[in-house]
């Protein structure tokens, strides 16, 4: 049972119902697998053993007696924003290094409901804020490809978890890429989907009109099952979308003759790299021969993504993380002379310096005399941006592009230059403004490193976006490939 | 007083021009209405970022808004649901109290506020 490792998620779930083996089997193995590589690539936050084998026997139970769900006995993971109840929460903060939920998010409720098992919670930039995993409390996660390089962020301790098959699935949220950014730089399968798809409830607010959770596995088969059972309609969630889930499984085969593909335009720009644009062009081969037709597409507002998001983002986070004051929860100072010192200096010292810097920026653009010329005015391009996605759906079925500019970096290349960091979501950016569904396939390595395909579909579109995704995989096997040492 | 008074000098000492160096009383006065106490090692830094970032931004002044109605959500049309006003939470708080820095009876605990 020692290659238990190398089975999908979607094999795994059907193995444990056939009872081919157990789930105390499979939870054991890659628990070994997390205890023996935490040390190298430090993807995890947490690791909550005892709960996972004690919840595997459970399964084992429920599965001999014919019960069980869809993912019952099947080891996850979930990124440290998702609150688990009775489980630290950090969100990759000292202000929260000694928080533990009260109760459980909605993504982390329904996908226990299926019968998933938690191994533990993952590695992330502090509050989402971040595209390297450079910027979390207990340091940075390393790219299993290359241990001297960033695994993408901020879902990065999800990524790096997933590539190196330390579990076959996790949870992750996509504010500004943070699902896709990730995904590509790890040679793995990643989902945004649609604004309103995945309940927001009881995942950490970054930037409430941009969040929205999804999930990192080996295969587009897998991500399709983990995220069937995780959307849906929640009343606690003011904006999740009351609309049925489609059965993404059951949609996964469909042929794709016929399908209308746009290409990004403004994507193919002189920042792209020559080597990745050469594994984009390959991929979209490869779609003209499963009967896609291939047209540019124009959307030009898209360069604006990153400014608008710039100013839209810090603006909602300013806002949402007013909340940490040391007084209900999380990091308080040491003696506070009167309240504000308390307020001033838990925040000061709770905070990593990206954070600060975020909720400065926000701050500066809502106060009053700016608001107009910076906030309302990035609403204002949010729209040109929507609209230009809007008029492309009218046309073709799905978009496609890179993912990023690059290969993963090196740990510490950018940190000086939040810019430079801010730039590596160029390509990210749009959907998560336009609210649409987007994920990052594997599409081949420049230089031995993982490049990314971006897919990205029309509101709502995941079923389609997850089936092009899986004709794909069945034609090329660049996302069964596993970093060396990890096999 | 203390927030409006500080916008009021913000918004005076800077609506001539938009991209610009900001200075450390800027800097010290956006802390200070966002609740952070920055150590006087941390003023140049973000100074410095923050001043590249509002530079950044500013390629927003070059776009066509004209007529363009700002976006606040990214579903069109979702309105705020209702649900009937009936109680669905059971009293937690001592579960919840136990994340709290300082507690008594019930209470969360600060430095006195009024002498």
């Amino acid at each position: 049972m020692s290659e238990l490792h190398k089975r999908t998620l979607t094999e795994l779930a059907a193995g444990l119902r056939a009872r081919k083996f157990s789930s105390v089997e499979v939870v054991r193995a890659f628990l070994g697998r997390i205890e023996s590589r935490q040390g190298t690539l430090n993807a995890f936050v947490s690791v909550t053993s005892e709960q996972a084998l004690a919840e595997a026997a459970g399964a084992d139970r429920a599965l001999a007696s014919g019960g069980g769900g869809a993912l019952t006995g099947v080891p996850i993971a979930h990124k440290d924003l998702f609150c688990t109840r009775g489980v630290r929460t950090s969100c990759g903060s000292r202000m929260l290094d000694n928080f533990v939920s009260p109760y459980d998010a909605t993504v982390v409720a329904r996908l226990k409901a299926a019968g998933a098992i938690s191994l533990g919670k993952t590695n992330m930039d502090e509050f989402a804020m971040g595209s390297s995993n450079e910027n979390s409390y207990y340091g940075p996660v390393r790219n299993p490809w290359n241990v001297q390089l960033v695994p993408g962020g901020s879902s990065g301790g999800s990524a790096a978890a997933v590539a190196a098959r330390l579990v076959p699935g996790a949870t992750g949220t996509d504010t500004g890429g943070s699902i896709r950014q990730p995904a590509a730089l790890c040679g793995i399968t990643g989902i945004k989907p649609t604004y309103g798809r995945v309940s927001r409830f009881g995942m950490v607010a970054f930037a409430s009109s941009l969040d929205q959770g999804g999930v990192l596995t080996v295969s587009a088969a897998d991500a399709a099952l983990m995220l069937r059972e995780m959307a849906g309609f929640d009343p606690n969630d003011s904006t999740s979308v009351e609309a049925p889930v489609p059965d993404y499984v059951a949609a996964l085969d469909a042929p794709l003759a016929g399908l209308k593909v746009g290409l990004l335009k403004e994507f193919f720009d002189k920042g792209l790299e020559a080597g990745n644009e050469r594994r984009i062009r390959e991929a979209l081969q490869v779609f003209e021969k499963l009967g896609a037709q291939l047209r540019e597409v124009s959307l030009p507002n898209l360069p604006l993504s990153v400014p608008t998001y710039y100013v839209v983002a810090p603006a909602e986070a300013s806002s949402n993380l007013a909340r940490f004051d040391g007084v209900r929860y999380g990091y308080r100072c040491k003696e506070p002379r009167d309240l504000l010192d308390l307020y001033q200096r838990s925040r000061g010292e709770g905070f990593g310096a990206e954070v600060k810097r975020r909720i400065m920026t926000g701050t500066y653009v809502l106060s009053a005399g700016y608001y107009d010329a910076y906030y309302l005015r990035a609403q204002k391009v949010r729209q040109l941006i929507t609209d230009d996605f809007r008029r492309a759906f009218a046309e073709v079925d799905v978009l496609m592009g890179p993912m990023t500019p690059t290969a993963a970096f090196a740990i510490g290349a950018k940190t000086d230059d939040p810019i430079a960091m801010y730039l590596n979501d160029i390509y990210t950016i749009g959907a998560n403004l336009a609210g649409v569904p987007a994920m990052s396939v594997p599409c081949g390595f420049v230089a031995g490193l993982p490049v990314g395909l971006q897919i990205v579909g029309p509101h709502f579109g995941e079923a389609k976006l997850l089936n092009v995704a899986h004709r794909y995989q069945l034609e090329t096997d660049w996302h069964t490939r596993v970093p060396q040492g990890y096999a | 007083m203390y927030d409006f008074a500080l916008v009021f000098s913000l918004h005076h000492a800077h609506r001539r021009t938009l991209a610009m160096a900001l200075t450390r009383e800027q800097i010290a006065g956006i802390a200070a209405l966002a609740r952070l106490n920055l150590t006087p090692a941390e003023i140049p830094v973000y100074q410095e970022s923050l001043s590249k970032i509002l530079d950044f931004v500013g390629a927003l002044q070059r776009a066509r808004t004209e007529g363009v109605t700002p976006m606040s959500h990214p579903l069109p049309g979702l309105s705020q649901r209702l649900r009937p006003d009936v109680v669905t939470e059971q009293d937690r708080h001592e579960e919840h109290q136990r994340n709290a820095p300082q507690v008594a009876a019930g209470l969360y605990l600060v430095p006195k506020v009024i002498e």
